[in-house]
């Protein structure tokens, strides 16, 4: 995001003076003031509290026993990583991170082809894409648990498929449930993004390479996707955090995380809220956090990467 | 324009369309289907069994399900709001204004987009028991503003920069300030930008589940996700699969109309904010 807003020309301000002018002075003023609140609001809403989780994870703090409130070290962490809930927990969310994110990659690609290419019809393809988008995660969640449900959903009538099929009632089975509505809800926020990553890629490229007979999948796949990696990189990264954190979908889907379907999440949810263990719930917290921090990393060093090949290829 | 497609291309495309329409409508048509059932229909696994209101008499009897759509309303307006005037204060600041720590806000704003809520929902429930904003609207709104705030920075930034900058330079040459020319020069051409801003954070707030169903234990502050969770029919065991419909094609309907009447600024925001920002 960064890189790409470097290479937009800012025609915005006009060029420095010599010195600090009084009107440079006013408007830096200016700008802070304007900045301060939304900083202090970030500031204070996300920063204030994970701080306060980081003090509670090194404490012994059960709702259930205010009492017995202590400095405890390192135990939760040791207690959480040692445990094969945690483990397997992360498991079932890199499973449903994974999966969820490549469906969406290749979906999202297809619609957003069908978007920026299609003869006709544009208009409903993108109100369509944008009803998912509108529509509440838990009622989505509602909707795709209904549709398997075993006695009522209309999943189970369809030809081809057994009556009798009940994936709601296995592991396996529910985490395609949870999968197909997550990828469902999401995949045209990530058509949005590799839309506008498309409307960046020159026509004449196209054309150049159509004249020198280069097929339409190779033109896909030698053009269209290395200019469009920044793009995709960003939607990857904005999915691939959001999904790590699913909740909603699981939630309703399968209870509290039953039939081995729990996500970080859902046992941060459970350990804190549910069985009101707020130490061990806040390492689970940061635990989390980390998680998401390593991505985010593992993301912006992609990035970086693609973006400086690219400078260097034009320059 | 059409001659020059050959009726295989009109084919694949009409059936890439289909396919698409297809995939977006059929679970809200099975929501559909599902709240305009009798009870005695609701197994019938059919997407047309006649037509009755009974589940919808049901939930607008309800009191649960219409104080948390007073809740939902009240507190993502509420928090839409806010959300929007602060981070239009700071678009304008880091679109138009030349100061150190620019990088630093907007990088810190990208920070918190990413920010999972479940690791600070503990912290915000143990502080909100303790200073009483546990179960309150104010104890939504403000996780909701926050988390609102990256997205609205990041939108509104992108729609500043198309708005000409010359105006207000004008402006401030005729001898307004840089306030004066904020706010009656860009405040005017930014109108469509805000309003766009505003209905993708208003969506966010809506959709909401994880602050909604930690923070709030009764209909005092519960919202519509949360109490949809909670609902509970006759016997505590069961899901009233038909009222759960009906109140969920009640607070999709009017997301959906909204959503498809601006849905070329809707697109133009979310493309905008992730691409240029």
């Amino acid at each position: 995001m960064e890189a790409a807003s470097t290479t937009e020309t800012r025609t915005a301000t006009p060029p420095a003076k010599k010195g600090i002018t009084d009107r440079a002075k006013a408007e830096r003023k200016l700008a802070w003031m304007l900045c301060a609140p939304a900083v202090i609001a970030m500031l204070l809403v996300t920063g204030w509290p994970i701080l306060y989780a980081l003090y509670l994870s090194f404490q012994r703090f059960d709702l259930r026993f205010p009492d017995q409130k202590e400095f405890v070290g390192l135990s939760n962490y040791s207690d959480v990583l040692t445990s094969s809930t945690w483990w397997s927990d992360v498991w079932t969310t890199l499973i449903i991170t994974v999966v969820s994110v490549s469906i969406e990659l290749v979906l999202g690609m297809l619609i957003a082809l069908v978007m920026h290419r299609a003869i006709f019809g544009r208009g409903p393809v993108r109100a369509a894409i944008l009803i998912p988008y509108g529509i509440i995660t838990v009622v989505a969640a509602f909707a795709w648990k209904y549709a398997f449900d075993p006695t009522s959903g209309f999943v189970a009538g369809l030809p081809l498929i057994s009556d009798t099929a009940q994936p709601l009632n296995t592991k396996a089975g529910s985490l395609l449930v949870i999968i197909l509505a997550e990828v469902w809800k999401t995949t045209p926020f990530m058509a949005l993004l590799l839309l506008a990553g498309l409307a960046l890629v020159p026509d004449e490229l196209h054309e150049a390479a159509k004249v020198d007979g280069a097929s339409t999948l190779q033109r896909f796949f030698r053009i269209t996707i290395p200019l469009m990696k920044p793009a995709i990189l960003v939607a990857l990264l904005f999915r691939t955090l959001d999904a790590f954190r699913i909740f909603d979908n699981i939630y309703i889907i399968q209870p509290g995380g039953a039939l081995g379907t729990e996500s970080v999440s859902i046992l941060g949810y459970n350990v804190t809220i549910n069985r009101v263990n707020v130490g061990l719930g806040s390492a689970v917290s940061i635990l989390i956090f980390i998680c998401v921090i390593l991505i985010a990393i593992f993301f912006v060093k992609a990035l970086g990467t693609s973006t400086a090949q690219q400078r260097g290829e034009e320059a | 324009m059409s001659e020059r497609h050959t009726p295989r291309e009109r084919a694949f495309w009409s059936i890439g369309i289909l396919v698409v329409l297809l995939y977006a409508l059929i679970p809200v048509a099975w929501m559909l289907s599902l709240s305009l059932k009798k009870p005695e229909q609701v197994a019938d696994r059919k997407f047309y069994s006649g037509i009755s209101f009974k589940n919808y008499e049901v939930i607008f009897s309800d009191d649960t399900f219409l104080r948390a759509l007073v809740n939902s309303i009240g507190i993502a307006a509420i928090a839409t709001i806010i959300s929007i005037g602060l981070a239009a204060m700071a678009a304008y600041a880091t679109s138009r204004l030349d100061f150190t720590g620019k990088t630093v806000i907007l990088s810190g704003a990208l920070a918190v987009a990413m920010f999972p809520p479940i690791s600070i929902v503990g912290s915000l429930f143990e502080l909100w028991r303790t200073i009483g904003l546990y179960d309150t609207w104010l104890g939504l709104i403000i996780p909701y503003m926050t988390f609102t705030l990256p997205l609205a920075i990041y939108t509104l930034s992108a729609f500043f920069r198309e708005i000409p900058w010359e105006l207000e330079q004008a402006a401030q040459v005729d001898g307004a300030t840089p306030f004066q020319a904020f706010r009656k020069i860009i405040v005017p051409l930014a109108a469509p930008g805000v309003f766009t801003a505003a209905i993708l954070v208003f969506i966010f707030a809506w959709n909401d589940f994880i602050f909604a169903n930690t923070l709030t234990s009764t209909d005092n502050a519960r919202t519509v996700p949360a109490a949809l969770a909670f609902f509970t029919g006759a016997s505590q065991f069961e899901q009233p699969i038909g009222a759960i419909s009906a109140a969920a094609v009640v607070v999709t309907v009017p997301i959906i109309i909204m959503v498809l009447i601006f849905q070329r600024r809707i697109v133009a925001g979310l493309t905008a904010g992730a691409v240029k920002g």
